[in-house]
């Protein structure tokens, strides 16, 4: 009995990524990890929240925000994270061509949702002189929602990676647990944006 | 790959053994001898801040340079040794007390190992580049954001490189105990020590996050120009203060909960009977650690947050000497009827009975807010936490140490000396500490360099300073213990008469810890098989092939690329030039996480012909 | 008998140190005795806590040393094993509720404690002193009365002085022991407290909250007179005039060298908004230069001459041109002599 045999078994087991010890941890330990960044982003939601009005004469949350593009980002992330769904859904389901179609949009959206948040900083750069060192207001904000742009950056790295690898080699019980983690750390992000969705971006048009 | 049969190695492999492995237990002797040099050095810091406070208007060092000796020794003592010589008890040990054959992750445990080694280097480099980080081991911001040279940069690129790696030992912990325990090991049946170290890393996971934020806010200000701290910008400094809390006040009890479940454990096998109240020892834990983060700010007292705020974290303190106080209680009742013997492991768990709750008792007394008015950043204070933290965390590793020394090291630490060294470093530890709390009051703040003629402070600090000589010879008295320990006779799988798992298999255990996964049938197994059957664990499979992990250079070079990132991050600001480093090693350190995913890695299995011919 | 030893060996430390401790620290500088209402507040705390806590140790060691004398294995006795006690409900509820209720007893003259403390409402009906904390000393400015001083601050006995404390660089912490406990001093917003002398006398204050390499060399004094002699202190340190010439030659040539050697640019005596460094108005009076050293011409002259010597990382050290130890002497001469007022820390009881 070999390595090979085991992860490749002849018929796929329903919830491939928890088949295996392995996966059973990397489910649990990535669950954890999960937590962890929650309390990592709420530390940064603590400090943008203290600091926000501390705009050194510069512009303001009511003035800055344009909401338009920001829930246009919003609607890409979501539906992003929607697409996850269908990928795992179908992998569930042993169907590796309509996973990897499903996971190629949702990197695709996620490339749209960076494009979007990059275009809306270097709008408040040139337009508002708005950056990380004009004030404590500005340091916190491209901080908070910089670092969710970095976890978006790393997320897509992360699912390229995975698609590459695993383009030759069809699912088994070795990669369905690696693609179920980064599933879940998607959602995870998406989460996160909403709730910077709703603490920056609404509740600081409304003032 | 390492091989059953015993055989001489040359140094050489052995090192690459070292530097390459994944298993727990070789884990285990890699923190403790990390966490046992940076101990010394730590220790050697906390002897030149004595001398220095030996008399008044003292000039043994420079201002500056005391400043660099009380930053250095607090944060190497907490994070470089106290930290990593818990997580070597908790690697030792814990598998083996839940019927585990490794972590979860032994990937991620060598990784976090070699990060806490990188950083901790990293940090200490800064004594020989320009001076050490010199604004406490607390860095608030305003006074950390000035200071000049590097000092500070490296207190956050070495505490963010070491952290990260504690960080992913915690999340290990937490998945080996939920997912790993041989069949037959309820959560009910797991001995404190698992129970206490399972809690302590949903502290860690939970805690050090908020330092993660508190050092890059912290760098980005230093290095480029952001405004969180400068109030000329609109930053705030107190928000360092309670995202360094929120990490701090949780960090103590990351301290100390694994040791109380490791006298939970000493306690209960010395003195022949089983723990008093284990469920009630389980919630008092969990209810602890929960506590532990609601009362962050009784270390901020006095910064004008009001009244309302005050009173808050002030009843949440004292409420925490509720349950700790339940397993004073419980632990003497474990004794009580009991058939005790004084090894000298048991010694250091009863020298830590008045001693932490002394510490306790001046817990609650800081938790008075009012109270605090006078005792905060007084040497009260001082005194308050070394008396936990010494009379608690480190008094609990010298018990730790002689109790498993045999099953991490298949020797047995002399009993005669380790009695010696208890009883030279509990009289120095009390001579140190216990004046400090009269000093604090008469007006002694802290990290202060000198104290003036004149104050009546004489007295008290040269006989703290004579407790510190004291401990230092314990200390070295420890040391040479080890290593005339290094010829002693082998140990066997039962020094003790113990009651729990790990003392089922032979000392030191066969690198795959267990032939077969155990079967457990209730608390404290192996007392009950010496009690109710023949002595020896039942297994709970059938011998077959064994799957292990295979040992990997991935962890050692990934530290190796944030290390040398470290620098470019620090330098980068006095030379572009330095944008070299900070990339490449990033790189590099990516490049290797790629490697580690693009590269199957399945282990290999021991096949089963192999383990019928190996000795039980 | 190791456990007994053991506790015998602790007995002697406390009573020790107890001893040692009789004169329970530096009048006028030790918590201990409390010479300010705040202060007492404090010591009622510290001393209710302390018997609390006490009882709960003396139980714990009771049990402790019972446990040891009673259960320690004795000869021939290594295979006997004990009756294995799952526990016991009453006593878990027993060593809950009494220490929630020990925890009640605490906190809540705490909380009581700590509203009283907080509680600047009626501030505006009292004197107001604003304090500025800076890297190594204390800037006071009575902004009734529109005076200011450094190092030494002078209030009045037998009311509540409410003082407004904000940093000029990084957080201190402003800290008189007999009188109050201490509050930081921050520099993003302004902290509020009182101070309360019972009896006239000169106090010591410290820093308590690290803040530099001479964060230990940031003393400074409370000096506590009745209210009579503080109007008239009061009155003299208005009607001082700074620019009063000086009786003896030397202390005039020393104050055209205060002035030539750019002194003046920090230093300002008599009232001055702006205070760069320290506010030089009665330093003839004062109890300690540069907040620590004793106030002889010496020291005065060993600081003007190389302040870093004397205070590591002190912001006056190259900020003017070099003086000579002679011309140190003269301007030492001239600010010895500066005494506005007769209220004078001797006055106070020193």
């Amino acid at each position: 009995m070999s390595h090979e045999d085991t992860l490749n078994p002849e018929v796929m087991p329903n919830e491939p990524e928890k088949a295996t010890l392995e996966g059973k941890n990397k489910f649990i330990g990535l669950w954890f990890f999960l937590g962890g960044e929650t309390v990592l982003f709420a530390s940064l939601f603590g400090t943008y929240l203290a600091l926000k009005n501390s705009t050194n004469n510069g512009p303001d949350t009511q003035e800055l925000y344009g909401l338009g593009l920001v829930f246009l980002m919003t609607m890409i992330l979501l539906t992003s994270s929607l697409t996850s769904v269908y990928a795992m859904y179908h992998m569930k389901n042993n169907d590796y061509k309509k996973m990897q179609l499903w996971l190629a949009i949702t990197a695709v959206l996620g490339l749209g949702f960076l494009a979007c948040e990059l275009y809306e900083f270097a709008h408040y750069i040139t337009e508002y002189g708005f950056t990380f060192r004009s004030s404590a207001f500005g340091s916190a904000f491209y901080t908070l929602v910089g670092f969710h742009g970095g976890h978006v950056i790393f997320g897509l790295c992360w699912l390229i990676s995975l698609m590459i690898r695993n383009a030759k080699r069809g699912l088994n019980l070795y990669n369905a647990p690696k693609f179920n983690s980064f599933s879940l750390y998607w959602h995870f992000i998406d989460v996160v944006w909403v709730f910077i969705f709703t603490v920056v971006y609404l509740m600081g048009k409304v003032g | 790959m390492s091989t059953t049969a015993t055989q001489k190695r040359s140094i050489g492999a052995v090192l690459w053994d070292y530097m390459t492995t994944i298993d727990h237990k070789k884990i285990a002797h890699l923190y403790l001898i990390g966490g046992g040099f940076f101990f010394i050095l730590g220790g050697l810091e906390a002897v030149v801040i004595r001398i220095q406070l030996i008399k008044p208007d003292n000039d043994f060092i420079s201002a500056g340079l005391y400043n660099q000796m009380i930053t250095m020794h607090g944060t190497t003592m907490i994070f470089l040794a106290a930290m990593p010589i818990i997580l070597a008890l908790m690697n030792a040990v814990l598998p083996l007390q839940i019927g585990a054959r490794d972590v979860a992750f032994p990937f991620l445990n060598s990784l976090g190992f070699w990060l806490f080694m990188f950083g901790g280097i990293l940090l200490n480099c800064s004594w020989f580049l320009g001076g050490a980080p010199d604004g406490g081991w607390t860095s608030y911001a305003s006074f950390a954001l000035t200071s000049p040279g590097h000092g500070i940069d490296f207190y956050v690129m070495g505490l963010q490189i070491a952290g990260a790696g504690t960080l992913m030992g915690g999340i290990n912990f937490l998945v080996t105990v939920i997912n790993m325990r041989a069949p037959g090991m309820t959560y009910m049946r797991m001995p404190l020590f698992t129970w206490a170290s399972f809690i302590t890393s949903v502290l860690i996971l939970f805690a050090f996050p908020a330092l993660t934020v508190a050092l890059f806010l912290l760098m980005f200000d230093r290095m480029f120009g952001s405004a969180f701290f400068d109030v000329t910008m609109g930053g705030n400094s107190v928000i360092w203060q309670h995202l360094f809390w929120i990490f701090g006040h949780p960090e103590v009890y990351i301290l100390i909960l694994p040791v109380f479940g490791l006298f939970s454990d000493l306690f209960s096998t010395f003195s022949k009977k089983r723990l008093f109240g284990y469920t009630a020892m389980v919630f008092a834990t969990m209810l602890i650690a929960f506590l532990g983060f609601m009362v962050w700010a009784h270390h901020m007292f006095t910064v004008g947050l009001g009244p309302v705020a005050n009173s808050i974290f002030a009843i949440g303190t004292m409420a925490i000497a509720v349950p700790t106080g339940i397993k004073i209680f419980n632990w003497l009742l474990t004794m009580w009827g009991g058939n005790i013997k004084i090894t000298a492991a048991m010694l250091w768990a009863l020298g830590f009975i008045p001693s932490f709750t002394i510490g306790g008792m001046t817990g609650v007394m800081l938790g008075s807010a009012v109270a605090d008015y006078q005792y905060h950043d007084t040497y009260f204070v001082v005194a308050h936490f070394h008396y936990v933290i010494v009379g608690g965390t480190v008094f609990g590793v010298f018990a730790g140490l002689h109790y498993w020394w045999p099953k991490m090291f298949g020797r047995i630490l002399h009993e005669g000396l380790g009695k010696w060294t208890f009883w030279l470093f509990f009289i120095g530890f009390h001579l140190t500490f216990f004046i400090q709390h009269f000093l604090g009051l008469m007006g002694m703040p802290r990290r202060y360099w000198v104290f003036l003629e004149g104050q009546e402070l004489d007295l008290g600090n040269w006989i703290s300073t004579m407790g510190a000589f004291l401990m230092s010879v314990g200390v070295i008295m420890f040391l040479i213990n080890v290593i005339i320990t290094i010829k002693s006779p082998k140990a066997p799988a039962d020094p003790w008469d113990g009651r729990t798992l790990e003392w089922a298999i032979s000392s030191p255990p066969k690198f795959y810890n267990f032939k077969q996964l155990p079967l457990i049938r209730g608390l404290d197994p192996l007392w009950i098989e010496k009690t109710e059957g023949n002595g020896k664990i039942p297994p709970a499979e059938p011998l077959d092939d064994v799957h292990m992990p295979n040992n990997t250079f991935l962890p050692f070079l990934m530290s190796l690329g944030f290390f040398v990132a470290g620098f470019g991050f620090i330098y980068q600001t006095d030379h572009k030039l330095m944008l070299l480093p900070l990339y490449i090693g990033m790189a590099f350190a990516l490049g290797c996480m790629a490697v580690r995913s693009f590269k199957d890695d399945l282990g290999y299995y021991i096949k089963k012909e192999d383990l019928e011919r190996e000795a039980d | 008998m190791k456990g007994a030893i053991g506790k015998i060996k602790i007995a002697f430390l406390f009573a020790a140190t107890a001893l040692f401790l009789a004169g329970c620290g530096k009048e006028n500088l030790t918590a201990l005795v409390p010479k300010g209402s705040s202060a007492q507040k404090s010591m009622d705390l510290i001393i209710l806590t302390t018997v609390v806590m006490t009882l709960v140790f003396i139980v714990v060691m009771i049990l402790f040393v019972v446990v040891l004398a009673r259960y320690r294995r004795k000869k021939g006795q290594e295979d006997y094993i004990p009756e294995q006690v799952e526990g016991n409900k009453t006593l878990e509820i027993v060593w809950t509720v009494i220490p929630i209720i020990l925890v009640l007893i605490m906190a809540v003259p705490t909380v009581v404690y700590t509203f009283e403390l907080a509680d600047d409402s009626k501030a505006k009906d009292h004197i107001n002193i604003s304090v500025k904390g800076n890297q190594y000393w204390w800037h006071f400015d009575y902004t009734d009365d529109k005076l200011q001083t450094s190092q030494d601050l002078y209030i009045p006995t037998g009311e509540k002085v409410f003082i407004h404390l904000l940093s000029n660089d990084v957080t201190h912490s402003f800290w008189v022991p007999s009188i109050a406990g201490k509050m930081d001093v921050n520099p993003e917003n302004e902290n509020t407290m009182y101070l309360e002398a019972h009896e006239e006398g000169v106090y010591w204050g410290k820093c308590a909250e690290f803040c530099g390499p001479s964060h230990s060399l940031m003393d400074f004094k409370v000096i506590a007179v009745s209210p009579d002699k503080y109007k008239q202190w009061v009155k003299d340190m208005k009607e001082m005039d700074p620019k009063e010439k000086p009786e003896t030659t030397v202390a005039q040539e020393g104050q055209k060298l205060f002035e030539e050697k750019s002194c003046i640019a920090c230093h300002a005596i008599g009232p001055s908004p702006v205070a760069v460094g320290p506010n030089l108005t009665d330093f003839g009076n004062r109890t300690k230069y540069a907040g620590i050293l004793e106030p002889t011409k010496e020291n005065l002259v060993n600081w003007i001459v190389d302040p870093e010597k004397e205070k590591p990382g002190n912001k006056m050290t190259g900020k003017y041109p070099n003086v000579s130890k002679e011309e140190a002497g003269k301007i030492a001469e001239y600010l010895m002599q500066i005494k506005p007022s007769s209220v004078t820390p001797e006055t106070a009881g020193k």
